[in-house]
């Protein structure tokens, strides 16, 4: 069984985003990237199944421009097999994403994808359900536990009251939440053997999809500040503030 | 051309409508056009009443049956899709269902979709938060059908009843699919408080609180007291004191409730992300230079194991 894991390359979840004076986009020249923390997550869930013995195959997919390239070999350093990078300076808006995943799916075959369920860039939540629909397979979002079985795969996901199990047909797109598993560390040595391993690239033209963005951001703002708050210096005084100021008790 | 617009409602486990509904017609008449609700489950008798009564509507589309009763992406999209072309905006609430089903729904009509809208400019232009809220991007979306997700707690519901009930359409209950079907459903009551979502107060506790005993221990009196519901950080539900669906922040529930008190919580961006619009915050933490200070009204530096029983205590009298 193969397992195909779409990664991206964002803003690092330690550093807070900023916008651009002019409001034409995100500050990020000269920050830290990182692999998306979900996608790293991913990238453990079907490395883990390919160590059980569940999974022969790894591999991690990623689109955008050559920068993205640094996502991949973080991606075989941590143990994928394999890794596609789809070459495209294009602002790649998730059906973009979702159609490009798509056209590599029906080249490479696997039995699974697993996505991120959100990149903590764009926060958008789509491309993996946009991805299951356009195959036409199931969808099992915001997994915490994967269980595979024959021609089937049980996944608990997190929901809003709580957690369901869905038992999905293969081949399925699966969604990452956070309490999946804990990421392992690339060690040294493997990230010294990643940076010799081959990138194999496609385009969009190759994979017969347009990329055009359909949505178009007119700008970017940061959100009004909350005011400054005071600090209190006793229980007393917190609830008499809260009562005659505030008056929310 | 005139806006019509959908509004795909949820039921609660009561089986009554959301309160969700009230900030999904406040978004609606912002928009300003024709207004439908859908609404669906597996048994919608009483939602159905209620939805007839909502103000400002036209009719109501009601999809009942055993197949719409697991609310999975794949049913929800063979409802809703064959209406789809009729309408020129199809709005839901960003819940874990509504951002499950609705980006199907937008593949499969090949057009992009927006993800938690907090602000309506135009029929077609959109603020939505991005970067965990530290950002807010205004998106123009030139589909002929505009598909969105809608963050309730941006828009303060639309109250009020109509007298005469409108019309309904009853839907055709979509054939069962064997791509995915559920077989379990663990569901996590929150005994006797309100749900996190429509509480008026949340107590919220972090990894601050040390173990799921003091966890219950602490914040339970408190929130009692308050008729609050519990919340908690990502590293609070990670450690097991809480469960998932009470985690607030970018990657959980957003919540904006009149009064939020966050205990032993930090105040990273991504917590920040889920609380930072309530009316009114406190926190309580023994380091002073916590970031969740930066954003609460009122802070208060100390011990929480001794400042929380106080609060409680104080409450109680
Ligand atoms: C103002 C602004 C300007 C932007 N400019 C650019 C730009 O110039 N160039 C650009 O590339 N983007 C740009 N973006 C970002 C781009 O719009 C988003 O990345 C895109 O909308 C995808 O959303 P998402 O990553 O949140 O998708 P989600 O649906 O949240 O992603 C979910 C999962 O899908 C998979 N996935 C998503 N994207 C990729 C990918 N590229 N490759 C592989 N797997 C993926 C991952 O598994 C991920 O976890 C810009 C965004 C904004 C707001
Ligand atoms: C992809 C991603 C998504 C995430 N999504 C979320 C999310 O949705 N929600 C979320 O909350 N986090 C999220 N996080 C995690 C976030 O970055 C923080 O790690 C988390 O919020 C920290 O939780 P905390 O404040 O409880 O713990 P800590 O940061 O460890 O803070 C504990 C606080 O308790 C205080 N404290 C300790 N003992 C006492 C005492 N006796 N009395 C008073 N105060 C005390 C400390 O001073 C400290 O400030 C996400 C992270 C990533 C990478």
């Amino acid at each position: 069984m193969k397992i195909l894991v779409p990664v991206k390359r964002v803003l690092d979840y330690n550093i807070k985003a900023r916008a651009k004076a002019d409001g034409s986009g995100v500050a990020l020249a000269g920050l830290k990237m990182s692999l998306n923390p979900f996608d790293e997550i991913a990238l453990e869930a079907a490395i883990r199944l390919k160590e059980a013995g569940l999974a022969t195959e790894v591999v991690a997919l990623s689109c955008g421009d050559a920068m993205v390239q640094e996502g991949l070999r973080t991606a075989l350093a941590l143990g994928a097999d394999r890794a596609l990078w789809v070459s495209s300076t294009t602002e790649l808006q998730p059906l973009a994403v979702a159609k490009l995943l798509q056209a590599v799916v029906l080249r490479e075959m696997p039995t699974l994808v697993i996505c991120g369920k959100q990149a903590i860039d764009d926060d958008a939540n789509q491309t993996g359900q946009m991805l299951a629909a356009l195959l036409n397979w199931g969808q099992a979002t915001n997994a915490a536990e994967i269980q595979m079985g024959e021609g089937r795969v049980d996944v608990v996901r997190e929901t809003d009251g709580g957690t369901e199990t869905l038992r999905l047909l293969l081949p399925a797109v699966i969604t990452t939440d956070l309490r999946l598993n804990e990421p392992r560390y690339a060690t040294l040595p493997n990230i010294m053997k990643a940076r010799k391993k081959p990138i194999e690239t496609l385009t969009p033209e190759e994979l017969g999809v347009t990329v055009e963005p359909r949505l178009k951001t007119l700008r970017v703002q940061e959100p009004p500040q909350r005011p400054a708050g005071i600090k209190v210096d006793s229980v007393a005084t917190l609830l008499a503030r809260l009562k005659n100021e505030a008056k929310v008790i | 051309m005139e806006n019509r617009i959908l509004l795909v409602t949820e039921l609660g486990p009561d089986g009554h409508l959301k309160s969700s509904i009230r900030s999904l017609l406040a978004a609606a008449k912002a928009l300003k056009g024709d207004t439908d609700v859908l609404i669906w489950g597996g048994d919608t008798t009483s939602a159905l009443v209620e939805a007839q009564h909502l103000p400002g509507i036209h009719r109501v589309l009601n999809g009942s049956g055993a197949t719409l009763a697991e609310g999975l992406a794949e049913m929800l999209c063979a409802l809703v899709r064959p209406l789809a072309r009729q309408y020129t905006h199809i709005l839901t609430a960003a819940t874990a269902i509504g951002k499950n089903w609705m980006p199907r729904l937008a593949a499969l009509e090949d057009v992009a979709m927006i993800s938690d809208v907090v602000g309506v400019e135009s029929s077609d232009t959109f603020i939505r938060p991005i970067y965990a809220g530290s950002i807010w991007a205004t998106v123009c979306c030139p589909e002929s059908l505009k598909l969105m997700t809608v963050r309730t707690t941006a828009f303060p519901g639309v109250e009020g009843e109509r007298t005469e009930p409108v019309p309904v359409e009853n839907l055709p209950c979509p054939a069962a699919m064997p791509l995915s079907t559920r077989i379990s459903v663990h569901t996590h009551a929150q005994e006797g408080r309100p749900s996190l979502e429509n509480a008026r107060v949340v107590v919220s506790g972090g990894r601050g609180l040390g173990s799921a005993e003091h966890y219950e221990a602490l914040l339970g009196p408190l929130a009692e007291e308050l008729n609050a519901a519990l919340g908690a950080s990502r590293a609070a539900v990670d450690l097991g004191y809480a469960p998932n669906d009470v985690q607030v922040g970018q990657t959980g529930k957003v919540v904006a409730p009149d009064l939020y008190i966050a205990i032993g919580i930090s105040g990273a961006i991504q917590h920040l992300a889920g609380m930072q619009t309530s009316r009114v915050i406190v926190a309580i933490n023994k380091d002073p230079d916590a970031p969740i200070f930066a954003v609460a009204d009122y802070g208060l530096v100390g011990d929480l194991n001794l400042l929380v029983p106080e609060l409680t205590a104080a409450l109680q009298k």
